[in-house]
C-alpha cells in the first residue's frame, strides 16, 4: 500500500524514502546497502517512536482520520473467522453507514455492529463517510435486540465523524433513533463490548457505545463534537478546530484520565494505518480477552453494574 | 401615584434589556415575534403568549414552574449542585468565567431546575430547562439533576414531566457532557420498567444531545406551538448541504406531521392536557 504522510509525519517520510533510494542504488555494493538500511531503519523506528509519543489532540485527530486506517470492514475480514452481515431497518431502508451481522471471532459467537467510512471514492458515498441516517442506528437496535434474545454478547467498533445532518434524517427522527438506542443498550440484557476505533463524533458516536466495557485505540478520538464543530460552536470560527481538539481533550489517555472509558489499547509503531494486520490481532485478542470477563457476570448483576457506571458518569 | 410612577419609569429604562428577558420586570414588555408592545400584566395573565400574534414568548425555568403547578407546597431537588470545570476548559473565555456570568444572568446554579409539587392536586416531579444558562446546555450538572429527579419520582412512585428546551450537550465538558445522554436516557428506561409516566414537553428550541436523549423518550411527547426541535440545526444543514429548507422545517407542526410527537399543546391548555393525560395513565396502573 503507498503510504500516505501527515504533515507531521514528514521526517519518517524523508527517512523511508532514502531507504527505498538506497534499495534501488546501483553505486554501493549489496553489503553497504544492507548496512545502510539497518541503520537507517532503526532511526526510523526511533523517529517514529518519538513522534507518536508526543502527539497533539489534533494529531490524534489526524492518525483516527488517517485515509488508510483500518475501518470496519477490514476489521471484519482479519478478525472475524466468519461474518454473516444482516440488512435492514425492518422500517425503511439498509442504511451502509452502519454494518452488522452475526460473527466469530475466536470462540465467540457475537452480534458485531460498527460504522463503515468507506475508503475509496464510490465506497465513502456508499457508506456516506460513516455517518448514519436514522436507519443505521435502527438496525443496530433490531441487531442488538436479536443478540439479547439469542444471548449473544454485542461487540460495537464506533468509528463516524458524527450522525448524518440531512433533511431526511429530520425527516425521519434522527433524534429519536440515537436516544432510543442509549435507552435500549442500558438495560440490554447481554454484555455489550465498546471499541472506538476510530473518531467517536457525538451522538452518532454514542448511539453504539453504551456498554459494560469500553476500549479506546490508542490514536483514536472520542468527542462532544468534531472539533470543526465545536470550533464554531463556541469560538464562531472553524479554523480553530486544532484548539477545540485541544480544549476537549479528545485522545483516548486523556479520556482514560477522566476515567470516561475502561482500557486504551496500545497500536502498532506509527498507528494502525502502517500495519493492518498487526492493528487486527491487538483488537482481536482484547475483544477475546475482554468477552470472557464479561461473560462472567451474571446478567442482572451485569445490567446492575452497567447502570451505576452510567450514573457514575459525571456525578458529583 | 407615586407608586405608579416608580413602576412605569424603570419599563421606559429597561426598554431594550427586556427584550432580552424572559422575566419581565417592567410594566410593558415587545413581543419578541410580532413586537407589538404588551401590558406585563395582561400577557403574564395568558402566560406569557402574545395576545396578538399567539408567540409563545420564552419563559425562564422557575417562571414556567411557578405557572405549571399548583402555588402551594412546592418543594425544589437538588437545588445546590454547581457545575464543575473537569477539563479545565478555555476557548475565547474560560468555562469557569462563562459558569459565572450564566449564573448572574439567569439567578440560577445551572441549567436545569426540578420540582416536586402539585399538578391540579395531582403530586408530579417536574423538571424544566433554563434556557438562559448557557443556552439550557445539558453537562454533568444538568444530567445529574435530571437523575436525582427521576430517582425522586421512581422512589414515592410520581409522574415525571420535563420541559426541555436546550442548545444541546455542553460543549465545555465534553465528553461528560455526551456521556449525560446515555445517563438520563438510562434513568428514563427505569421509570419506564416501574410504569411511571414521563411525559417530555418541547419548547423552542431544542438541539442535539438532548433531543437525541431525555425529550424524544417520553412516553407521551408533547410540543408547543411553533418549536424548533431537531438533531441538527437548520444553520448547519444548510451550510453543510448547500440546500434551502422546506418552510416549517423541524417546528413542532412539521415532528407532528413527522411522527415525532404525538400532540401540539397550546400553553393555555398545558396544565389541563397534562392532568388529563396522567390521570388516564395512572387509573390503571394501580
Amino acid at each position: 500500500m503507498l503510504q500516505n504522510y501527515l504533515d507531521f509525519e514528514e521526517p519518517i517520510a524523508v527517512l523511508e524514502k532514502k531507504i527505498e533510494e538506497l534499495q534501488s542504488s546501483e553505486l554501493l555494493s549489496p553489503e553497504e546497502i544492507s548496512e545502510e538500511i539497518l541503520k537507517l531503519n532503526e532511526s526510523a523506528i526511533k523517529l517514529t517512536e518519538k513522534i507518536y509519543s508526543n502527539l497533539s489532540a489534533w494529531q490524534s485527530v489526524q492518525v483516527a482520520r488517517h485515509p488508510q486506517r483500518p475501518h470496519f470492514l477490514d476489521y471484519v475480514e482479519k478478525v472475524c473467522d466468519d461474518f454473516d452481515e444482516l440488512h435492514g431497518d425492518r422500517h425503511y431502508g439498509d442504511d451502509r453507514a452502519v454494518i452488522g451481522g452475526l460473527a466469530s471471532i475466536g470462540d465467540h459467537k457475537v452480534m458485531l455492529i460498527g460504522h463503515e467510512k468507506g475508503r475509496s471514492t464510490e465506497e465513502k458515498i456508499e457508506h456516506n463517510f460513516g455517518m448514519s441516517q436514522p436507519e443505521g442506528y435502527r438496525k443496530a437496535c433490531r441487531l442488538m435486540q436479536i443478540a439479547e434474545r439469542f444471548k449473544l454478547p454485542v461487540v460495537t467498533l464506533v468509528d463516524t465523524p458524527g450522525a448524518y445532518p440531512g433533511i431526511d434524517s429530520e425527516e425521519r427522527g434522527q433524534s429519536e433513533a440515537i436516544a432510543y438506542n442509549l435507552q435500549i443498550m442500558s438495560s440490554l440484557k447481554t454484555p455489550i463490548l465498546v471499541n472506538v476505533v476510530g473518531e467517536g463524533g457525538s451522538g452518532g458516536a454514542l448511539a453504539l457505545a453504551v456498554g459494560d466495557h469500553i476500549t479506546m485505540m490508542q490514536y483514536a478520538t472520542y468527542s462532544v463534537a468534531s472539533p470543526e464543530a465545536c470550533a464554531s460552536i463556541v469560538w464562531r470560527d472553524s479554523t480553530k478546530s486544532p484548539d477545540a481538539a485541544e480544549a476537549m481533550k479528545l485522545n483516548a489517555e486523556n479520556i482514560l484520565k477522566l476515567n470516561l472509558i475502561d482500557e486504551v489499547i496500545k497500536e502498532p509503531l506509527g498507528g494502525s494505518h502502517r500495519n493492518h494486520d498487526q492493528a487486527a490481532l491487538i483488537l482481536k485478542n482484547s475483544i477475546i480477552k475482554n468477552l470472557k470477563d464479561l461473560k462472567s457476570f451474571e446478567t442482572t448483576d451485569l445490567i446492575e453494574r452497567r447502570y451505576t457506571r452510567l450514573m457514575g458518569y459525571g456525578s458529583l | 401615584m407615586a407608586n405608579w410612577f416608580e413602576k412605569i419609569l424603570p419599563s421606559f429604562i429597561r426598554k431594550d434589556s427586556s427584550k432580552k428577558s424572559t422575566i419581565p420586570e417592567g410594566l410593558w414588555q415587545s413581543c419578541s415575534s410580532c413586537s407589538n408592545i404588551l401590558y406585563v400584566p395582561e400577557l403574564e395573565a395568558a402566560l406569557f403568549v402574545c395576545p396578538k400574534c399567539d408567540h409563545h414568548i420564552r419563559l425562564g425555568a422557575r417562571k414556567r414552574l411557578e405557572l405549571f403547578l399548583d402555588p402551594e407546597a412546592t418543594e425544589e431537588i437538588s437545588a445546590n449542585i454547581s457545575p464543575n470545570d473537569w477539563l479545565k476548559f478555555k476557548d475565547t473565555k474560560k468555562y469557569k468565567d462563562r459558569i459565572a456570568s450564566a449564573q448572574e444572568v439567569s439567578s440560577e446554579k445551572e441549567a436545569l431546575v426540578v420540582m416536586e409539587g402539585k399538578l391540579n392536586k395531582l403530586p408530579v416531579v417536574v423538571a424544566a430547562f433554563e434556557f438562559r444558562f448557557m443556552g439550557g446546555s445539558m453537562g454533568a450538572v444538568v444530567g445529574q439533576k435530571f437523575v436525582e429527579g427521576m430517582n425522586h419520582a421512581l422512589e414515592k412512585k410520581l409522574p415525571f414531566i420535563c420541559f426541555s428546551t436546550s442548545g444541546g450537550a455542553r460543549m465545555q465538558e465534553s465528553l461528560i457532557s455526551l456521556y449525560q445522554m446515555a445517563k438520563t436516557s438510562a434513568v428514563i428506561e427505569r421509570m419506564k420498567q416501574a410504569g411511571l409516566p414521563y411525559i417530555s414537553v418541547m419548547i423552542d428550541p431544542i438541539y442535539g444531545g438532548v433531543s437525541a436523549s431525555l425529550a424524544m423518550l417520553g412516553d407521551i411527547n408533547i410540543a408547543e406551538p411553533k418549536a424548533l426541535v431537531g438533531f441538527t440545526g437548520p444553520r448547519v444543514i444548510e451550510q453543510t448541504l448547500n440546500v434551502q429548507l422546506p418552510e416549517g422545517f423541524q417546528r413542532s407542526e412539521f415532528l407532528l406531521e413527522h411522527g415525532a410527537i404525538d400532540m401540539i399543546v397550546h400553553r393555555k391548555d398545558m396544565r389541563s392536557t397534562l392532568h388529563r393525560l396522567l390521570t388516564k395513565l395512572q387509573d390503571n396502573a394501580s
